[in-house]
């Protein structure tokens, strides 16, 4: 069976001023598909994924959200970030709102929901990421894995095609890691299609359907787990990948 | 004593009649400077280039310059270009001008106070950036100027005291009255100090109240 591709990139290019990010990024991401997307800091990974929602525009390059190409002129950039979800390294949830009221606002404000439907509507994500009994709690009164678990849910609520997640876990203590990184594997399992920044390898190994390694602003080289991990064709990838799987094994992974 | 007495009796309705008009000073000012201020604060800083400068050149101007000169060149000197306002008119304006720019350049530290994250994550789920500042910055920076809006309202009640240079008949301009009906200055003015500070005390604890409502739970120490 062949598929259209949900996402694709061709040839993205990302400059700040002088300053050249991404040098031409071509990535083909398929419904369904968990890409874990790796590299050493300051790589351009966190500028990829705001390259894709648009949050900053690639300045140079092609990128076309199934049918339609998302950096064509005169296309609707809140119309199209609604349809992906994204997740940050540190939450950003609406301090002013409950966790109900984070995920209700995007339906009331953006989906232009009734009170109802969006009330009901955001405490099934909120069931979804088992926080159902925090609904009324807000983020000064979350931990951390339940900030981002939050996060989670009210990305879900706009109903996102593709969901982006920016190092989900590298800002919680170790022991909260595990029940984010969970929600996700159940969200990978339910046929949510996703592109995360993380350098949780064990997470990479069981849920990923593809690697992708980057360094410089180029993807360096990219394949299913088992082929990245125990035979990568290209030295630095072995060499990177190596790193972050020690650090892990030594329990001082992110 | 008795003497004191007699005198306070004497001065107390009229001293009443102008701490009303006083409140309404206050009131009408304080209404007219968030009217200017919030629009100006979210001008200044969302506004384009051209309207940032403007809303900028407007603060430095009443920010910088004694309120009394701001409400003779109202009073007195916008008639000489064939604008004229009654008494209370300029007294409102002026005040509220001079608390608009005020209440503007405290609106626009907290929003510039509000994380840069707040608005990325608005607009990641597909809000406009007006969406995003009405529904999620502007209401997370009032929260956060409150206090410095209430400072701003207990100061304004002891502005209005500058009418009384219009012949404004507020509590100020009544204690003038009084004081030379009376022949008895010191005894009047430590009466409408009294004045003042009953006004500023309630104004307080009121606002104190306000801002307990509006805290968020778990952010500034629980809310009992
Ligand atoms: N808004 C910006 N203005 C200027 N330079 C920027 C901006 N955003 C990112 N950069 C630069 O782009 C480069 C890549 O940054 P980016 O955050 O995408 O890296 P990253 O791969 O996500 O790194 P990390 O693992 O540390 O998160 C960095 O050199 C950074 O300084
Ligand atoms: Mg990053």
């Amino acid at each position: 069976m062949t598929t259209d591709p949900i996402l694709r990139l061709e040839n993205v290019h990302k400059s700040f001023g002088e300053t050249h990010v991404l040098k031409g990024v071509s990535l083909t991401i398929q419904p369904r598909d968990v890409v874990v997307l790796v590299g050493p800091s300051g790589t351009g990974k966190s500028t990829l994924l705001r390259c894709i929602n648009l949050l900053s525009p690639p300045t140079q390059g092609k990128i076309w959200l199934e049918e339609q190409e998302i950096t064509a002129p005169g296309v609707n950039q809140d119309k199209v970030r609604q349809r992906i979800g994204m997740v940050f390294q540190d939450f950003n949830l609406f301090t002013h709102l409950t966790a109900l009221g984070n995920v209700m606002v995007g339906l009331t404000r953006v989906r232009k929901m009734n009170k109802k439907e969006a009330y009901d509507l955001a405490m099934l994500e909120l069931d979804r990421v088992g926080l159902v009994d925090r609904a009324d709690h807000y983020p000064a009164q979350l931990s951390g894995g339940q900030k981002q678990r939050v996060a989670i849910a009210r990305a879900l609520g706009m109903d996102p095609h593709v969901m982006l997640f920016d190092e989900p876990t590298s800002a919680l203590d170790p022991e909260l890691t595990g029940e984010v990184l969970e929600v996700m594997q159940q969200l990978g399992q339910e046929g949510m299609t996703m592109m995360v920044v993380s350098h949780e390898m064990g997470f990479a190994r069981r849920v990923a359907s593809r690697i992708v390694f980057m360094e410089g602003g180029y993807i360096v080289e990219e394949g299913p787990p088992d082929q990245m991990f125990d035979a990568p064709r290209n030295e630095r990838t072995r060499e990177f990948l190596n790193k972050i799987s020690s650090f892990e094994d030594n329990g001082q992974g992110e | 004593m008795q003497e004191f007495l007699e005198l306070l009796g004497n001065v107390v309705p009229s001293l009443l009649q102008g701490t009303v008009v006083t409140l309404q000073l206050a009131a009408v000012s304080l209404a007219l400077g968030v009217a200017i201020g919030l629009p100006a604060g979210l001008g200044r800083v969302y506004g384009p280039r051209w309207l940032q400068r403007v809303i900028g050149v407007y603060i430095t101007v009443f920010q910088g310059t004694p309120l009394l000169i701001q409400l003779f060149m109202v009073y007195y000197g916008l008639p000489d270009v064939g604008i004229t306002f009654s008494r209370f008119a300029a007294a409102y304006l002026t005040l509220g001008l001079n608390s608009g720019a005020y209440q503007a350049e405290y609106l626009r530290g907290a929003l510039q106070s509000v994380g840069e994250g707040q608005m990325t994550a608005a607009r990641a789920i597909g809000m406009s950036k007006g969406q995003a500042i009405r529904s999620i910055i502007l209401p997370q920076a009032l929260r956060l100027v409150l206090p410095t809006w209430s400072n701003e309202a207990i100061a304004m009640l002891k502005y209005t005291a500058v009418v009384f240079l219009i012949a404004v008949p507020d509590l100020m301009g009544q204690a003038k009255i009084m004081a030379a009906k009376y022949f008895a200055p010191i005894a009047i003015y430590m009466i409408v100090a009294v004045f003042y500070l009953v006004l500023v005390g309630i104004a307080y604890l009121i606002l104190r109240q306000v801002e307990r409502r509006a805290q968020i739970p778990g952010l500034t120490g629980e809310v009992e």
